[in-house]
């Protein structure tokens, strides 16, 4: 079992666990995901491994349907049935100059390692974070490490007003940029990527396809990436965004609409009003 | 002998094809005692029996057999677990036409059918389960030696049993979160209740051997860890990895692996979604790619997740079929649709990016190939449309590539797969030993526990002769 040893609000809807997960933490780097099973009726899910600490990790969830949502209103030393990890591809890493991380929502706190330890490498490190409000715009006091940190909200209460790529394209107007990541919302990571392309820049996104083993024996999450079919989970997740096939992905994404709609109604009549979120 | 022998096995209670398209329960019902005792009078009892030579792991059949007629069932119970610990699970998939009732003596008779050998050890094994229960070999004095063994499917289960009942300290570290292989996440319920597979996990856990779960050898931890502190390695991982045509479509909503439908419906139970929290697509014109065992039950579940139509596609003919045949029966009495000969050659979708119909082309076999079979061959100009919302490919497997990543020392053949000494399952490595799927490519269950069984032997011996202390 993988207890929850520290459990904190940063948003509404988003939530910041450490986990126990020994074999998890000793291994993980930067880019690298679980897979969590809450109990024994859970369905598996993927989530980033936003840290890890001598044998927990961490982990930012964002609810978005009935796993999450009750992953959520867990506590601090309840217990998760599995976490399996780390899964995936570390982010590839090195020294290669400047480097602009754009993170979106929860995608910000996938960027967070792979910028920390970009930074240890010795690279200059400019950090984009977008959110709808200024409360969405999480855990922006970590990364006070970063060179330079432009921040994006919808509504203007804080920073730029506008979306990540105007930000985006100020930085790439002003400064060269090397390498780029980008980690949100799969449309923010798109637009992102359009823009890169026009920059003729390398930018990794971290795919979010839906899964279920994570190990590469299922399929269920099969991207276009250049013209080939790869599987997220074992060749990626991180893929050069501007090879990725986004409108085929942004449909498989609704697979299971009805039947994630029916599980969430059907938890949310059980639970009544999710308060803790 | 001069007693007349009936021509027919004795046949095995079945669910109605109506009922049992309606639920997950197992669909074969098993013999009683007195069904068990006639279907083993069948059996000539041979001095020389051609029917051990077709089982992979040489079980003593004759002997079983005759403590059936004794109704000394224990004692039979007892003869069949000497050469396989799972003899619930093999009497139920063993593709027994291929093996020991292919060379049954009475199976060569002119209008005979051969003896039900495959449903006698399943009698065997639930009537001991049933009226013995858990029955524990005594177990030798702990050696000091540690072996790991990578994956819980039947081929690692065998060889920690056999270890562990020679006294070796013996951990399993399984991926998935219930250890059993494809036993537990390919083999659907109606074929192989879980609560069988869960029995025999029990009686491996109660022999001693430790089995960790949630642990991806390669990332969880890796193979130089398992090296450092192992004395021995078992690596039988098997071959999960779905292969797909690679048509252009493929990408569509409504185009799955049979792994992922099996996956789902089995590891997960979304059969009974919303009770449990996975969820699997109900199609209702569904089209299954493959005509081998695992087609079978991607076709199967599928109709009782509640298709109206499930048609079954293969490149070649009936005869080629690799399927067990009383699979095939099954689906057939259920109402699966056959169309032999054809292959699929483009996934058709709407606007928003669903499967509405498949295209296909018509085959005819032409010379033989490598495999001996004859080889299919498009005919021009015969491609046809098939209205379908949902396509599964179940195609074939590869290698799970995580491990062998991790393992780049490991010598593999040119498929891809582990290559060993056949007659001891050692690779390259000393120490490391492999067997089942991750050797063969996809096989059965009973050459996978038949590779488990070798390898525990040459482990035991290479750990015998070891003069080296053991780890700590
Ligand atoms: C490699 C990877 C890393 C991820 N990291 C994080 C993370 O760090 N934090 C976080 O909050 N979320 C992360 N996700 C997304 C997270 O897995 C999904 O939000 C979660 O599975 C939704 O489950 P649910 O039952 O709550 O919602 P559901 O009701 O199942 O789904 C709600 C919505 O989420 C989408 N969705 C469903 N399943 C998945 C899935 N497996 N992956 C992505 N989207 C899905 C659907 O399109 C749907 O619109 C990650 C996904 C992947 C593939
Ligand atoms: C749907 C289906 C139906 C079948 N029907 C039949 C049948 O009727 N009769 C028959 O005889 N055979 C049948 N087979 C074939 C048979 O199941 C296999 O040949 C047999 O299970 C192989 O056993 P194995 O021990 O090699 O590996 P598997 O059963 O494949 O088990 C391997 C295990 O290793 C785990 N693993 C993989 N990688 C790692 C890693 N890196 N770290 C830790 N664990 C890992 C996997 O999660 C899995 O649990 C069927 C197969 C399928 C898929
Ligand atoms: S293990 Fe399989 S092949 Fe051997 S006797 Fe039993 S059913 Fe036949
Ligand atoms: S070959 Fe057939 S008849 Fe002869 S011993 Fe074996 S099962 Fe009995
Ligand atoms: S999640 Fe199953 S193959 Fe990637």
């Amino acid at each position: 079992m993988f207890r929850i040893l520290k459990k904190r609000r940063l948003a509404y809807g988003t939530h910041d666990f450490w986990v126990e997960a020994p074999e998890v933490a000793q291994h993980a780097q930067p880019g690298q995901f679980v897979v969590v099973r809450i109990h024994q009726y859970g369905e598996r899910i993927p989530l980033t491994i936003a840290d890890s600490a001598d044998d927990a990790i961490r982990l930012v969830v964002k609810a978005v349907g009935k796993t999450t949502y009750e992953l959520c209103s867990l506590k601090e030393g309840d217990e998760l049935a599995d976490v399996v990890g780390p899964l995936g591809h570390p982010s590839e890493m090195g020294k290669f100059g400047h480097v602009m991380m754009v993170g979106g929502g929860v995608g910000i706190a996938a960027i967070y390692p792979i910028a920390k330890k970009l930074k240890d490498h010795g690279n200059r490190v400019t950090v984009i974070l977008g959110g709808r409000t200024a409360e969405q715009v999480i855990m922006r006091d970590e990364f006070r490490f970063a060179d330079r940190i432009l921040i994006t909200t919808d509504d203007g209460s804080l920073g730029i007003k506008g979306v990540v790529t105007d930000a985006m394209k100020k930085v790439l107007e002003e400064d060269t940029v090397d390498v780029a990541w980008a980690i949100g919302p799969t449309i923010m990571m798109k637009f992102c990527a359009l823009l890169a392309k026009e920059y003729a820049l390398k930018i990794w996104t971290s795919l979010n396809p839906i899964m279920v083993d994570g190990t590469g024996m299922c399929g269920a999450c099969r991207v276009t990436v250049g013209g080939e079919i790869k599987f997220a989970c074992v060749d990626g997740p991180e893929f050069d965004g501007r090879l990725v096939d986004w409108d085929e992905l942004l449909k498989r994404l609704t697979i299971y609409q009805k039947e994630e709609k029916e599980a969430l109604e059907k938890y949310l009549k059980k639970v009544g009003e999710p308060s803790w979120l | 002998m001069a007693v007349k022998i009936q021509p027919n096995k004795t046949p095995m209670k079945e669910q109605e094809p109506e009922v049992r398209i309606k639920n997950f329960n197992e669909v074969a019902l098993g013999y009683t005692e007195e069904e068990a005792v006639k279907e083993a009078e069948r059996c000539l009892q041979c001095r020389v029996p051609m029917c051990v030579k077709g089982c992979p792991v040489q079980i003593d059949i004759p002997a079983f057999i005759r403590e059936i007629r004794n109704r000394n069932f224990e004692k039979a119970a007892e003869i069949i677990k000497r050469y396989n610990n799972l003899p619930a699970i093999c009497g139920r998939v063993c593709p027994q036409e291929n093996q020991c009732e292919a060379t049954c003596v009475v199976g060569k008779m002119k209008d005979h059918e051969p003896v039900a050998i495959g449903r006698l050890e399943r009698f065997v094994a639930d009537w001991e389960a049933e009226n013995v229960g858990l029955k524990l070999p005594k177990l030798p004095d702990k050696r000091p030696q540690k072996v790991a063994v990578i994956g819980a499917g039947p081929g690692g289960i065998t060889c920690a049993a056999d270890l562990a009942k020679m006294g070796y300290e013996v951990t399993i570290f399984e991926a998935f979160h219930e250890p059993g292989g494809v036993l537990i996440y390919g083999i659907p319920e109606f074929r192989l209740p879980k609560k069988i597979v869960k029995r025999e996990m029990d009686y491996i856990r109660a022999l001693g051997v430790n089995i960790v779960t949630d642990v991806v050898v390669g990332r969880s931890i890796t193979m130089q860890e398992i090296l450092d502190e192992y004395d021995a390695v078992y690596i039988g991982i098997g071959a999960g990895a779905p292969k797909f045509m690679g048509i252009p479509g493929t990408n569509l909503i409504g185009v799955f692996s049979a792994s992922e439908i099996l996956t789902r419906v089995n590891l997960m139970r979304a059969y009974d979604f919303p009770n449990y929290d996975t969820p699997v697509k109900k199609g209702s014109k569904v089209m299954v790619v493959g005509a081998g065992n695992v087609a079978m039950d991607a076709a199967r579940t599928a109709l009782r997740l509640g298709a109206k139509e499930v048609t079954i596609v293969y490149r070649r003919s009936e005869k080629e079929m690799p399927a067990r045949i009383e699979e095939y029966h099954h689906a057939l009495e259920e109402g699966i649709k056959f169309k032999w000969l054809t292959q699929p050659v483009r996934y058709i979708g709407d606007e928003n990016g669903k499967l509405v119909a498949v295209e296909c082309i018509k085959m005819e076999l032409g010379e033989p190939d490598a495999s001996g079979r004859r080889r299919p061959i498009p005919i021009e100009g015969s491609n046809f449309i098939m209205e379908v919302d949902m396509a599964i490919e179940a195609i074939g497997q590869g290698p799970q590539k995580i491990l062998l990543q991790n393992f780049p020392e490991l010598k593999l053949n040119k498929w891809g797969y582990i290559e060993v000494d056949p007659e001891t399952c050692a690779t390259n490595i000393p120490g490391v030993y492999a067997g089942g799927d991750i050797v063969t490519g996809a096989a059965t269950v009973i050459e996978a526990m038949g590779a488990g069984k070798r390898a525990a032997k040459a482990i035991h011996e290479y750990l015998s002769s070891k003069v080296i202390g053991h780890k700590t």
